[in-house]
Formats: C-alpha cells, sequence, structure tokens
C-alpha cells in the first residue's frame, strides 16, 4: 500500500497527494496525520491535491474528517488546488466540505493558515511567516 | 437494373424525347406549392439536374435505393433537401416537389396507351416514392444538423466568463437557463477561476428571464463548487419579480452573497480583495 508522505514546513504540515487514493491509504493517511500533528503542535494542515482527478464520496468525507481530528489538536485545514471537474463531482454527490477552507493553490492555502494563526495567537508575533515557528 | 436485357427500356426512351415538356409541367405544378420562395428558373435548373439524373435509373424501381446505381441522384436529392431546409420550406413542400413529377408523367404515358408502358410507370411510381422519401429523410437530417450547429454556437455564445478586475471575474447570464447551460457555465466559470487564479467571481443573471427551483439549484451547485476550490461566488442582478419568485418558491440562498446589481457586487468583491473604491476629494471630473 503507498503511503501519502506528510511534510512539514514550520508550523504547518503538508499533505501532498500525488497518487491514486484508495480507502485503505486515507484510512492510513488519517492516522499518520493524527500522529505528527499531536507530535508536532502544527497550527496548521494543507491538503494539496491539485493532482487528483477522480474523488469518490469516501474521499470527500475524508477532508472533513481530516478537518476534525485536526481541530481536536486546535489546528486549521485548508484544501488546495482543487480541481474543477472534481469540485462538481463533489456538489454532485452531496458534498460541500462545511467546516473546511479551501484555497485556490497552495501559496493562498499557506496565507490563510498564517492570517488564521495570528488571529487566533497561536503563531508568535515575533514571526510575522508563521514558517520559522516550531 | 435494365427491364429486359438487350431491350431499350421504353419508358426511359419517352422520357427522353419528351424531356423539355416533361420539365416544363413538373415546373409548373411544382412552382405552385413553393409559393414564390424559389423562382421558375431555379425550379427548372435544379429540376433538369434531378431529370437528367433519373433518366438512367428509370427502369428500377428504387428499391435498392441505397445501390451504387442511385449515387448521383441521391446526392443531388440531399443537396436539394439542404438548401430547402435552409429556406425554411417544409419536408412534405420538398418531398412532393419529387412526387410533382408523376402527374406529367402519367399524362404523357396515357396518350401513348400502350400496355408494356403502363406496367413500366408502376415501377417508375413505385422509384419516385422511393426518391421523395429519401428527400424526406436528407431533409430531416440537414434540419437535424442545423438545430445541432446553432444550439452548439448558442452555448459557446451566450456564456462567456470575462475579467472585471484583478481576481474578480463575471459571468452575465441572458436568456433561458437549463441543465445544459449551467453545466457549461458552471465548468467555465471553474475553470477560468484556476487559470486566473482569481477568488472571486460574480454571477450576474440581469438577463435571465425566469428562475424556476431547478435554475436556482444549478445556480447554487456553481457557488458551492467554486468555493470548494477556494473562491467565493457572487449573485448578481436579482429583478424584483425572481426576487418574489424565489422568495415565493421558499429557495433558501443560505450564505451565498447575492446582491441587486453587477455594481454593488463588484464593490464587494473588491472590497473582500482589500481594495477600496474611493471618489477624489474636489469631486472635478478629469
Amino acid at each position: 500500500m503507498e503511503r501519502v508522505p506528510i511534510l512539514k514546513i514550520g508550523g504547518v504540515l503538508l499533505v501532498s497527494i500525488q497518487i491514486d487514493l484508495h480507502d485503505q491509504s486515507v484510512l492510513a493517511l488519517q492516522e499518520d496525520l493524527a500522529e505528527r500533528i499531536s507530535a508536532t503542535g502544527a497550527h496548521g494542515v494543507v491538503i494539496d491535491i491539485s493532482a487528483v482527478e477522480i474523488v469518490d464520496s469516501f474521499i470527500g468525507r475524508m477532508f472533513a474528517t481530516i478537518a476534525s481530528i485536526s481541530r481536536l489538536f486546535d489546528a486549521d485545514t485548508v484544501v488546495v488546488g482543487m480541481r474543477p471537474a472534481v469540485a462538481i463531482t463533489l456538489v454532485e454527490l452531496g458534498l460541500t466540505l462545511g467546516g473546511v477552507r479551501t484555497a485556490l493553490d497552495l501559496e493562498r492555502g499557506m496565507r490563510i493558515l498564517r492570517v488564521l494563526g495570528q488571529e487566533s495567537g497561536r503563531i508568535p508575533a515575533g514571526d510575522p511567516t508563521g514558517l520559522e515557528w516550531s | 437494373m435494365a427491364g429486359e436485357a438487350g431491350h431499350v427500356h421504353r419508358l426511359t426512351e419517352l422520357l427522353r424525347e419528351n424531356a423539355d415538356v416533361l420539365i416544363g409541367r413538373w415546373v409548373e405544378s411544382a412552382a405552385a406549392s413553393t409559393r414564390g420562395r424559389s423562382t421558375s428558373a431555379e425550379l427548372e435548373r435544379d429540376f433538369r439536374e434531378l431529370f437528367t439524373a433519373v433518366l438512367p435509373v428509370a427502369s428500377g424501381d428504387g428499391r435498392d435505393l441505397s445501390g451504387n446505381g442511385y449515387a448521383e441522384i441521391r446526392s443531388l436529392l440531399e443537396e436539394l433537401s439542404r438548401t430547402r431546409a435552409r429556406q425554411n420550406f417544409s419536408p412534405a413542400e420538398t418531398a412532393s416537389s419529387v412526387f410533382a413529377l408523376k402527374e406529367p408523367v402519367f399524362q404523357l404515358v396515357d396518350e401513348q396507351n400502350d400496355q408494356d408502358l403502363f406496367r413500366q410507370v408502376l415501377g417508375f411510381s413505385s422509384l419516385l416514392d422511393a426518391l421523395g422519401l429519401w428527400t424526406f429523410e436528407s431533409y430531416s437530417r440537414a434540419r437535424e444538423s442545423i438545430i445541432k450547429e446553432q444550439s452548439e454556437q448558442l452555448l459557446e455564445l451566450t456564456t462567456p466568463v470575462v475579467k472585471l478586475w484583478e481576481g474578480v471575474l463575471a459571468v452575465p447570464l441572458v436568456g433561458t437557463l437549463d441543465s445544459a447551460r449551467t453545466q457549461v457555465v458552471m465548468e467555465k466559470l471553474l475553470e477560468a477561476l484556476v487559470e486566473t487564479g482569481s477568488e472571486h467571481a460574480i454571477i450576474d443573471i440581469t438577463g435571465v428571464l425566469a428562475v424556476d427551483t431547478q435554475v436556482a439549484q444549478h445556480l447554487l451547485k456553481t457557488v458551492v463548487a467554486a468555493r470548494l476550490m477556494g473562491a467565493e461566488c457572487t449573485i448578481s442582478g436579482i429583478r424584483p419579480q425572481i426576487a418574489q419568485t424565489i422568495v415565493a418558491l421558499g429557495i433558501e440562498f443560505g450564505d451565498i452573497a447575492t446582491k441587486a446589481t453587477l455594481a454593488d457586487a463588484l464593490r464587494h468583491a473588491l472590497r473582500r480583495e482589500g481594495v477600496d473604491v474611493v471618489r477624489r476629494g474636489d469631486g472635478v471630473k478629469r
């Protein structure tokens, strides 16, 4: 089974999905991510799905599940780079990802996390980018 | 296809000898039904061509119309049907131009009083029936292709995505919204959002004549899909009657921003982008 790598950039965990997701790898990703957030105390999670072309309802629910898990560790989740076809599919499936933030690309997603982190005080005032903090 | 091997097909001979008279009468009887949309000269040119193409196959009865022998007459009739379809002739009018040849031929054969000819003219009559039906078929094919072309053009034409500002796109919708069109709008808008990296989209429905639950559903889906991609969608240009309909139908737009005019929506988008529009202090036009 392929595992999705989780990269740490400062206080942000980056999950870039480059493989075809199967139900098993989704479950593994959720477990791995929970452990990494807990271990690193990250304030944000970015899920980059710009390479994902096919989604089903299970993957759709994964975003909401990951967001709920992160929320328990006081971290925000942003899903970035969703393709139009994927967005249309999710809407047709009736999944609106309530509670999950979205952004057009990784850069904008990181900006959102920085603003959220600064507003809630999770990023120290001396770290304007939110990336040095760890 | 030749009636009796070695023999000359009598009817074909008769038709060839009397070509001018027959074409003349044919044009005369067909002209009555074209009601001035084709001139007699045009008809005569078309019919003479058809007549020349019919002669070599006049001994057949048209049962194997899709065969090679009929290729020429088939393509001529297709061409005729296509032009007629574009000139707004009805299919019956088009087919009856072919059937109109029967009367002069019958008349001519009647004058000859010959048993052999009578049998041959029966075969010729069913040939003309087959040809008439062929025009009918090609007419409807031509019509269908015209309709398909037009609806494709309509889809392309009526859904432009325009850039109003850096990071602000707008789709002015005009006319009637149905599932197919909304689908195209949705896809075009979402793709444009990715291409331009815009975080705001405005769907302007000033030109939309009616909004029912289905249309509203489509609009909502578009907005939600844009939101999933990380862009914010505003719906603008809701006219008073449409607002009443929406409320009467009990459609909820939820937390989706709706504005009265495109200008309001643009200002809203700009503010979210962090741009403020202010009037210069002196208020003098330059």
